[in-house]
């Protein structure tokens, strides 16, 4: 599903990732650890693009998505991605913040293709063969509509569904996160990128947020996360990813990578750590 | 004292009987006229100048943009607001050819005048947001012109608020100035009362009472506005 090559990336005259080969399939999930500075966090910003790799390439689908003549935001809708510090837009309430995206998009769509229906009926006065129009089977109040419901639906689904309306300045790192979480999934995302989700929260809340992460993993959902939550990382992951200086140091299954590292860099992690 | 009773009730009669209050009228809409007009435009190009300088400088074009803007900026505030003021109405006008009516005129001075100082507001209020999230917007496949727009500039707004409220009382305050180009204001209104009731103490006492009053009028909605705004904080 992702395949990467070769992927490098500096800033200015540091070069943080090295030449990263990794090939992703669908339903894996792929956990990444490794010491601060390694380059994890920007590998995975690397994966969708919100660092521009300075070398190699990123496939998403078969598309080469590090191509800058690639229109990057249409890519983007199908890889969620969940940040450290949650994200969520200060401006709006919870539920608003859900269907941001979702109405916009299916709002931009819509117009779309009413403006090329204009000017296919504009080009059939013309034309022997009549091209057909683009079905339109949707109004704007139903694409909100639709965006609510699944908002709510979701909502439902991590049990915030009182907090709708509510801001986000009043609810807990936490509950931040989860809604951050299903924001990225209101985009039906092929790909969920998490990076270190639960670093800024406090311990209590560190559980509901991987609890959630967890459900998703047992619904098959691909992903990739970065983290420090050694257990975790163990309990979810089908594969580990262990990055140091730019490089991917060693990859295994997690059972093998904890209980029997290979590499003395990860040894040295792991016995610091654990 | 009795000299002053005699002053207020010159003044009235001007006023009242000779039709001065209709002055001050169409004086009084004016200023607001030019003030809020102007904001407004200013606002609109002020918004635009500070997002061409946040852009990620990547192009030639975003560079070249940027260097128009720096130049804007600089003109604008680099010259009083009589001097643009006089230049647009006397210098470029004539040499494009163009008659238009002087309040016009001023609208479009004091626009491109506010624009100038609302676009480095703005900067600083975009530059306020934190970059997550305009990251949290681009991440989930909107682009940079609809974060901006949605997220990033609403958050600005809500930040700047206070100090565009300034924006708008210097802008009411420096309307006084609309007359060297010959448009009615209230400064004209009230000077016509003077010369023809050969006093001017009363007149331009009432006129500094009704610009106090609009100023603290404003001072109030700006209140209400922020109060408003600021129902996503955690304060309320």
């Amino acid at each position: 599903m992702i395949e990467v090559i070769d992927l490098r990336k500096s800033f200015g005259e540091i070069e943080v990732l090295k030449g990263i080969a990794i090939t992703i399939k669908a339903g894996e999930k792929v956990a990444i650890i490794g010491p601060s500075g390694s380059g994890k966090s920007t590998f995975l910003r690397c994966l969708n693009c919100m660092e521009d790799p300075t070398g190699g390439a990123v496939i998403f689908d078969g598309v080469n998505i590090s191509d800058m003549s690639v229109d990057i935001n249409v890519h983007r809708r199908r890889m969620g991605m969940v940040f450290q510090q949650f994200n969520l837009f200060n401006n709006k309430t919870v539920i608003g913040n859900i269907m941001l995206a979702p109405v916009h998009i299916g709002l931009s769509e819509l117009r779309r293709k009413k403006i090329k229906n204009i000017f296919i009926t504009i080009g059939n006065l013309f034309r022997r063969n009549k091209k057909p129009l683009y079905q339109i089977n949707s109004t704007p109040a139903k694409i909100r509509q639709e965006a609510r419901e699944n908002a709510l639906r979701l909502l439902r689904r991590i049990g915030l569904e009182d907090k709708a309306d509510a801001y986000p300045s009043t609810l807990s790192g936490g509950q931040k996160q989860r809604i951050a979480i299903i924001r990225a999934l209101a985009m039906n995302p092929k790909v969920m990128l998490f990076d270190e989700p639960t670093s800024a929260l406090d311990p209590e809340m560190v559980g509901e947020v991987l609890d959630l992460i967890r459900q998703l993993a047992d619904e098959g959902m691909t992903m990739v996360i970065v983290t420090h939550e050694m257990g975790f990382a163990r309990e979810v992951a089908t594969r580990v990813l262990f990055m140091d200086d730019g490089k991917i140091v060693e990859e295994n299954t997690p059972n093998e990578i904890f209980a029997n590292p290979k590499n003395p860099r990860t040894k040295e992690f792991l016995s610091k750590v654990l | 004292m009795d000299g002053f009773a005699r002053k207020v009730e010159r003044f009235w009669e001007i006023f009242y009987q000779h039709d001065g209050y209709k002055k001050v009228v169409t004086g009084l809409q004016n200023t607001v006229y030019i003030a809020v007009v102007g904001l407004a435009l200013g606002i609109l190009i002020g918004t635009l100048i500070a997002v061409i300088k946040v852009l990620p400088k990547y192009s030639k074009l975003t560079k070249a943009l940027n260097g128009f803007c720096d130049f804007y900026v600089g003109l604008f505030r680099g010259t009083p607001i009589v001097v643009q003021l006089l230049v647009a109405y006397y210098v470029v006008l004539p040499l494009l050819g163009l008659n238009l009516p002087a309040l016009s005129v001023c609208v479009i001075v004091f626009g491109l005048n506010s624009g100038a100082y609302v676009s480095e507001i703005m900067r600083g209020g975009i530059m306020s947001v934190d970059i997550g999230q305009m990251e949290a917007g681009r991440a989930l496949g909107l682009s940079y012109r609809v974060t901006m727009m949605k997220i990033v500039v609403p958050q600005a707004v809500k930040n700047i608020l206070p100090t565009l409220g300034n924006e708008f009382i210097a802008l009411i305050k420096e309307t006084s100035v609309v007359s060297f180009v010959g448009a009615s204001d209230l400064y004209t209104a009230f000077n016509y009362i003077g010369s023809n009731s050969y006093e001017f103490m009363v007149p331009y006492l009432v006129m500094a009472l009704i610009y106090i009053v609009l100023v603290m009028l404003i001072a109030l909605m700006v209140k209400v506005m922020e109060r408003n705004l600021r129902k996503s904080d955690r304060s309320n």
